[in-house]
């Protein structure tokens, strides 16, 4: 069983194919990790396979209708906006719109799933606090709690660790393979090389719209790739910990 | 719970203060038997044909510009968004404007907002097309910008053309905007249209609050944007329309009471809608007692009045939001 099925996916803008003929499947348990240089096409790709932007090829979770794809999959956009002073708690909340009937408050459920999302966010003692007085990086730890509050198989963010501090970034990752762990899977796009190397279990390397590798983090994250698709000159340390990447230089 | 029981309170007061107050001195007992037809047949006809549809037209156009109001604030995610953005009043008023202008207001009672009716749906079949049916909210503004240039454009030329003074003041204070000397057949012809627009507005409650978090996660939430945005283009020319034809352009409303009542809505956007519709009923009412205790002689319009009160207050508004950025 899948959660999400892309075959043969292509974006356009205009008549240039941002992400062109992408396939790839996601299984419950794994974290995959979305990584490519600026521009690849991985917020195309996301954006795609939800079905928010119009593509040929097939997706199985943009083929669902709207409601039970909110259900299937959470969606964490790249540009983070909380539009109105509201607080932690009731934007976390939000998450819990695409089960409640029209009109309807927050049934023990819902509060559960959003007291659990704060909780793992580290948010508890944010909860009255107003969300837009918030710090950027506090921001986006309210907003990926909100995804969690949707409680999804499968969530999907984009680049979710921008701007925050180091701990918060890793703390956000361990989030992301303990939901791998409990049987979710997670797709994301990610920046960071080694972190992308240490916790995901999967990852996805994307280069002018196509998929250029896909396998575990050792395979991917090869010098060999990194020059071709990145343009860097890395050294790859094999630590107990998993890869870390050292970048060196810049390949003319 | 607590905003909606003091929003009841405050506009069922003002309400009743609009029945009770008034140039004719009628105490409460006597309004009130006067209400269902009992006792002095002045006072009956003061109170079932003067008062009632005045404080009923006022609390309905509150309403109508409180809640679409609140919902263009939500959707476009702006503070400053208003119902007149979309051109749908500016039009309404064009269509009053003329039949002012060629005397078909004069040929029968509701001559008048008929016509002011019959060019909002124009308005809004020209947004539509022009917008197209799915496309993002910058769009919709555009075309309302066009839509509401081109209005202004033809309702000046129409008082450029007018051929006599007379013609033109009488315009002019059409414009002002005002729910005086109304009849319970003004009541009825709008209560419908704008209940209908209510009624579609106050839907949108859960796309507003999906919306708080941008356009691409409400529509991963399973938000249907375009579905949204024709319910919220449809609900606001049926509110905003009816009103218009009514009552005139009455500015401020739809601008000002959403952003008082946003903090005590918890910035909810589901909240802020029935409470801008009761605060706008509210708001309506009041400035209309206005209009009556200040220069009753003077037939005071309250268009006016609400652009007094109305500025001030958002002066208001704009120095305690620097105050809160700084």
């Amino acid at each position: 069983m899948t959660l999400l099925t892309v075959q043969n996916l292509t974006v356009r803008r205009g008549e240039c194919p941002v992400v062109d003929n992408a396939s790839f499947a996601i299984s419950p348990g794994e974290c995959v990790g979305l990584i490519g240089p600026n521009g690849a096409g991985k917020t195309s790709l996301l954006r795609g396979a939800l079905g928010l932007l119009p593509f040929e090829g097939t997706s199985t979770l943009a083929a669902l209708p709207t409601r039970k794809r909110a259900a299937q999959a959470a969606w964490l956009p790249q540009n983070r906006e909380i539009a109105w002073p509201m607080n932690v708690e009731r934007i976390v909340a939000l998450g819990r719109l695409p089960y409640l009937a029209r009109g309807a408050r927050l049934g023990p459920t819902d509060q559960s799933a959003v007291d659990a999302a704060l909780t793992r966010m580290g948010l508890q003692t944010y909860r009255a606090r107003l969300a837009t007085a918030l710090s950027g990086g506090e921001q986006a730890r309210v907003l990926i709690a909100r995804t969690l509050a949707q409680d999804t198989p499968l969530l999907m963010a984009d680049e979710p660790i921008a701007g925050l501090d180091p701990a918060a970034q890793i703390a956000t990752l361990q989030v992301f393979e303990a939901l791998a762990q409990e049987g979710r899977a997670v797709l994301t796009s990610l920046h960071d090389l080694s972190l992308a190397g240490r916790y995901c279990t999967r990852l996805i390397l994307m280069g002018a719209g196509r998929i250029i590798a896909d396998g575990s983090p050792r395979d991917v994250l090869t010098p060999d790739l990194l020059a071709q698709v990145f343009r860097l000159q890395a050294e790859v340390l094999d630590t107990p910990h998993g890869p870390i990447i050292q970048p060196l230089g810049v390949l003319t | 719970m607590k905003l909606f029981g003091a929003l009841m309170v405050l506009t069922g007061g003002m309400f009743l203060a609009s029945l009770f107050v008034g140039y004719a001195a009628i105490s409460v007992p006597e309004g009130l038997a006067a209400l269902i037809g009992r006792g002095n047949p002045l006072y009956v006809t003061i109170m079932q044909d003067i008062r009632l549809p005045r404080a009923l037209l006022a609390a309905m156009v509150g309403v109508s510009l409180g809640l679409s109001g609140a919902a263009m604030q939500g959707y476009l995610r702006n503070p400053l968004a208003e119902p007149g953005l979309i051109g749908v009043s500016g039009s309404a008023a064009l269509g009053a404007v003329i039949a002012l202008q060629t005397g078909l207001a004069a040929a029968f009672l509701l001559a008048l907002p008929i016509a002011a009716l019959a060019f909002a749906a124009l308005a809004v079949g020209l947004i539509l097309l022009l917008a197209g049916p799915r496309g993002s909210s910058l769009t919709l503004i555009l075309a309302g910008i066009a839509v509401s240039a081109f209005a202004a454009a033809l309702t000046s030329l129409t008082l450029n053309l007018s051929p006599n003074p007379y013609a033109a003041s009488e315009i002019m204070f059409w414009l002002m905007g005002s729910v005086a000397n109304r009849a319970m057949s003004h009541v009825w012809l709008a209560l419908p249209i704008m209940a209908l627009g209510w009624i579609l507005l106050a839907g949108l409650g859960r796309g507003l609050d999906a919306l708080t978090l941008g356009e691409d996660a409400a529509e991963a939430l399973g938000i249907s944007l375009s579905r949204l945005r024709l319910q919220l283009l449809l609900g606001t020319a049926a509110a905003v329309g009816a009103a218009t034809a009514v009552a005139g352009a009455v500015g401020f409303v739809g601008l000002v009471v959403p952003h008082i009542l946003r903090r005590f809505a918890h910035g909810r956007p589901s909240t802020l809608l029935w409470a801008s519709a009761l605060g706008g009923a509210a708001m309506v009412l009041a400035a209309d007692l206005t209009t009556r205790l200040i220069l009753p002689d003077r037939d005071l319009k309250l268009g006016v009045v609400m652009a007094l009160i109305g500025a001030p207050l958002f002066l208001h508004l704009i120095y305690k939001t620097r105050r809160e950025i700084a």
